[in-house]
């Protein structure tokens, strides 16, 4: 079983694919992880992770400068329904649009937008730093306590259009989505891969994890 | 509720830790990865590496420590010291950091604030400011690990770098570093009233009592310390209990 982890330059590409390499060390039938770009090798996988930092349309613009990036990844995702996870921006792409610096327009895979975090002036924007989540029952949240503190860096999020594709929210001090859910297609706005020991178990869950 | 951060620095030189007191006379207290490891599973909310080697021979040595920190620990770590150019952030980031803290690089060139940000993301770019009071509610900015005076206004040059895109302060205290006696909770309030970014404290806490104060009255969004927890006065957890018995939001 492959899992492609997506190099489009993202600047938590590292972590993202250390945190992975070490939980998936101790599954019984490890994945063998590549990271890559390449559309050839991205068709071949059986799970996708999409990690993601900065700016919504420096990440899009980034991705679709790779020749034929897109299209495996709609191929896989979409027609062929293999899991998917997006991290942070990686995580907000699957939107419909985003209003970072202007409209920006996402893959659409999930309906909704990006908007700014609307927050009172003494909240600090970026949202930065370990906030806890509650979220709706799911086999990708196995193990983990409600009210888990994972750790989150951004000033914009994903408001989906449908209640049942935001599983997981956090407070500052409204609302906001720390986890989406379609069909085969996971995200989260925080940072498992930074989120220590809590953080390890999504990652294990979406390694275990068969979408039906 | 999002949680005041708790976050060890550890001053790297040449590979080790040392941490000065009013930035001399230094003292070895260990290797970065063994201590990154035991703060790490203490709970620490992130980890912070002051790169303070001189020589950029020796400077390759960092790069290693913070591979195989990142390898070791899954919370976010900064690093900062000698970062000069958007090579050397881009560098730092392959091996590992999670966000780079730019000091002296961004007072010669503001604009590698914005370009950075713009690069790899505000959320990835910390400004350090090394600030020393100058007279009442007012603060200069010192640059070259805190040997070079300027006449730069600390608080108008935090909220310039704001504007520009930072994507968080690490504003030290000159005048408290290595002291004990606490934050210079002035200057913080100062500076954390006046931005929308978040605010790391850095420089004089001597005890439990001071963490608290960095929230309370320096207006703090995180509190860094080093020494403190170095020679094992107070572990982090005995931080954050104090915290907590305050009704200080930490995550335990």
């Amino acid at each position: 079983m492959k899992l492609v982890i997506i190099n489009y330059g993202s600047g938590n590409l590292h972590s993202v694919h250390k945190a992975f390499e070490v939980v998936n060390n101790n599954l019984e039938n490890p994945y063998e992880i590549i990271v890559t770009n390449t559309p050839s090798e991205i068709l071949n996988a059986d799970k996708l992770v999409l990690p993601g930092v900065g700016a919504f349309q420096d990440c899009k613009n980034a991705i679709h400068k790779i020749d034929g990036l897109f299209e495996s990844l709609e191929q896989l995702v979409i027609v062929e329904k293999k899991a998917f996870m997006g991290i942070c921006v990686g995580m907000q792409l699957l939107a419909e649009k985003s209003l970072e610096f202007g409209e920006c327009e996402g893959f659409g895979w999930i309906p909704g937008e990006v908007i700014k975090i609307e927050a009172p002036v003494d909240y600090k924007i970026p949202h930065m730093g370990w906030n806890e989540i509650t979220y709706s029952n799911h086999e990708l949240l196995i193990n983990i306590p409600q009210n888990t503190d994972f750790y989150f860096v951004h000033s914009y999020y994903f408001r989906t259009k449908k209640n049942e594709n935001c599983i997981a929210t956090t407070n500052y001090p409204n609302p906001i989505t720390a986890a989406v859910i379609k069909e085969n297609i996971f995200g989260t706005q925080f940072h498992p891969e930074k989120s220590h020991n809590n953080g390890k178990k999504i990652i294990k869950n979406f390694l275990e994890w068969e979408p039906s | 509720m999002l949680k005041k951060r708790i976050i060890p620095c550890l001053d790297v030189d040449r590979g080790r830790v040392v941490k000065g007191v009013n930035f001399v006379d230094l003292i070895d207290a260990g290797d970065p990865v063994e201590q990154a490891k035991i703060y790490n599973s203490e709970g620490a909310d992130e980890l912070c590496f002051l790169d303070i080697t001189a020589s950029s021979d020796d400077r390759e040595t960092l790069f290693e420590v913070v591979k195989k920190t990142a390898e070791n620990c899954f919370i976010p770590l900064t690093v900062g010291g000698g970062v000069r150019t958007i090579d050397d952030i881009s560098r730092l980031l392959h091996h590992g950091a999670d966000k780079v803290s730019v000091n002296t690089a961004a007072v010669e060139n503001i604009n590698l604030v914005a370009k950075a940000a713009k690069k790899y993301g505000s959320s990835t770019i910390v400004i350090a400011v090394d600030a020393k009071k100058t007279g009442d509610k007012s603060w200069n900015i010192f640059t070259h690990g805190g040997r070079k005076s300027t006449d730069i206004d600390a608080l108008e040059y935090c909220i310039e770098v704001a504007n520009l895109g930072a994507g968080e302060i690490l504003l030290t205290s000159m005048d408290r570093d290595g002291t004990k006696i606490g934050f210079d909770n002035e200057l913080l309030s100062t500076v954390s009233s006046s931005i929308d970014i978040p605010v790391i404290a850095s420089g004089g806490v001597g005890n439990l009592e001071h963490f608290v104060e960095g929230v309370l009255k320096g207006g703090a969004s995180a509190l860094l310390a080093a020494s403190i927890f170095h020679f094992g006065e107070y572990s982090i957890k005995d931080v954050k209990t104090y915290l907590a018995e305050q009704n200080i939001a930490v995550r335990i």
